[in-house]
């Protein structure tokens, strides 16, 4: 029994090894002179690159730009999309509710290659570039049906006699809506809304496909530093991502622990 | 409330942004530079068909090394006491965060010759490239896609009645036994989940091969890509029939699924 607590405890060190291994690599690769595989010694230089690098920091603004109003975007219009669609009957919401779901199953270089086909053909007719537009209404493309699958369970859970009660008490239908319907899919609306950003922010493939010839966001900016082969000042924008995503982890865990913490003490 | 013209605008929305888009992939690819019909596309999408096999291996082997890496994961994970469980998971997706490039490029310095890993084993006298081959491919997708094959299970293995579990035992079985009767059925459809979506994104993945493989270590994705700015009808008979060959393999994995449910 105790070998077997020790064999699990390598076991989770090896994945953990296996999983941070990389990112300890680049980090070590940001501080070192040389340009090539050889430790050539510490330096900072490659930090002070990144932040003169106009490109990377314009890619940054359109990376946030988009994530911001495509999840926001998307938001208003799952939300609105998941309570219609549970008026739905039958098969008619079945068939939605599937149909829904294409962009989540099919690959994303088939959607990629497929928004890039109706933009250039649109394109073409009223006369429009690819760029952040096109970007924009792509994100929001592929960011609707999370939002959708998180707002359904909620509304399939809520009362439905809340809304009328509320209408009873005197309530405007528009009160009763804002009061009581989107208090109670708050939660699924939120989970959407944070998976819609983070899907936006990580996304390459389909920014590659329909970003045009200007438009760059972090990823397809990186793609294109790796071709020209140009890596240290990547290295440090690595560096500064972990260090931003470990912030942001360790902030959550506190608030999850103090929320943990007042519950207790009710 | 009651509105199910809330729904019209989504609707619209997915005609536009979703439908059409598709159909616009079969009509170039079932047509050619005059705009008339023509099988051309196919024919030459032909040509690519060890390409496509060569993904689909590449894809297999990455999804079975996930299971087999995640399963005994999600299972050690969920013995664990829960705040154990939340931090371990926690810091697992943490890597996940990083941007997807970075993640593959941080495994090509991770490999390169010269680079830490050789540096490593060098020093016990095994000297060697890991970069540039199927194999460095596939550790790259591993790398990418594990998590996504540990959330389903582990989801599911936490959601198992302890009370069948102890059932189990009073009624005799030991742990093996318990495992086998009841975690393991159990835990199928968290491993169905976790394939497909391995599976999926693995196939059709591009740039992974790019940065880590060979000269020979091509993938569907980075043909799709590079075709694609040169002769789009091509490029939509290749977008094609790996859509539909997802779609297939989807639905064996629903059947699959479903037939595991009710047994």
């Amino acid at each position: 029994m105790k070998s077997k607590g020790i064999l699990t405890k390598i076991y989770i060190a090896l994945i953990m090894v296996f999983m941070y291994a990389p990112i300890a690599v680049l980090i070590f690769y940001s501080f070192n002179k040389s340009r090539s595989a050889a430790w050539g010694g510490f330096t900072f230089d490659w930090y002070l690159e990144l932040f003169k690098s106009s490109s990377i920091m314009n890619a940054l603004t359109n990376t946030l730009l988009i994530a911001v109003l495509a999840s926001l975007f998307a938001t208003i219009l799952g939300s609105s999309a998941a309570i219609g669609i549970s008026n739905l009957k039958g098969k008619t919401r079945m068939l939605v509710q599937n149909a829904s779901n294409i962009p989540i199953i099919s690959p994303d270089i088939v959607m990629g290659v497929s928004l890039m086909l109706l933009f250039t053909f649109l394109g073409v007719i009223f006369n429009f570039e690819m760029g952040f537009g096109t970007v924009l209404l792509s994100h929001i493309c592929f960011c609707v049906p999370f939002v959708v699958l998180n707002v359904m369970p909620r509304i399939r859970r809520m009362d439905s006699s809340l809304y009328d009660a509320a209408l009873d008490l005197g309530c405007t239908p528009f009160q009763a809506f804002y009061k009581v319907v989107l208090h109670e899919l708050m939660p699924g609306i939120f989970s959407g809304a944070l998976i819609s950003f983070t899907y936006s922010l990580d996304d390459f493939v389909i920014t590659h496909f329909t970003q045009g010839a200007r438009f760059q966001n972090l990823s397809t900016e990186i793609y294109g530093m790796l071709r020209r082969k140009i890596p240290p000042t990547i290295n440090a924008l690595s560096t500064l991502l972990f260090l931003v995503i470990i912030i942001i982890m360790v902030l959550i865990n506190i608030r999850d622990r103090r929320a943990e913490k007042n519950k207790m003490k009710l | 409330m009651k509105s199910k013209l809330l729904s019209v605008p989504y609707l619209i929305w997915m005609l536009v942004f979703t439908m059409i888009p598709l159909v616009m992939i079969g009509i170039t690819a079932f047509t050619d530079n005059s705009g008339s019909f023509s099988l051309e596309a196919f024919t030459s999408a032909f040509e690519y068909t060890n390409v496509f096999l060569k993904s689909l291996w590449i894809a297999l082997l990455s999804t079975v090394l996930c299971l087999i890496i995640a399963y005994p994961l999600a299972y050690i994970i969920t013995q664990m006491r829960e705040s154990t469980q939340n931090t371990v998971v926690m810091l697992l997706m943490i890597p996940m965060w990083m941007n997807f490039l970075l993640r593959i490029y941080a495994w090509v310095l991770l490999l390169q010759s010269g680079g830490p890993l050789d540096t490593l084993l060098s020093a016990i006298g095994i000297h060697g490239n890991y970069s540039n081959n199927t194999g460095a491919v596939i550790v790259g997708m591993v790398y990418e896609y594990m998590p996504f094959m540990l959330l389903p299970i582990y989801t599911v293995m936490g959601k198992i009645d302890k009370g069948l579990i102890e059932a189990a035992q009073d009624l005799g079985s030991n742990k093996m036994m318990v495992f086998r009767k009841v975690v393991f059925p159990l835990s199928i459809p968290g491993i169905i989940s976790g394939i497909t979506m391995v599976f999926v994104p693995s196939a059709s993945t591009f740039v992974v091969a790019q940065y880590l493989g060979g000269t020979d270590d091509i993938m569907i994705g980075d043909i799709i890509d590079k075709i694609f700015f040169t002769n789009n009808h091509i490029g939509a008979a290749i977008s094609l029939v790996l859509m539909i060959f997802i779609l297939v393999f989807l639905v064996l994995m629903n059947l699959f699924g479903d037939e595991e449910a009710i047994a």
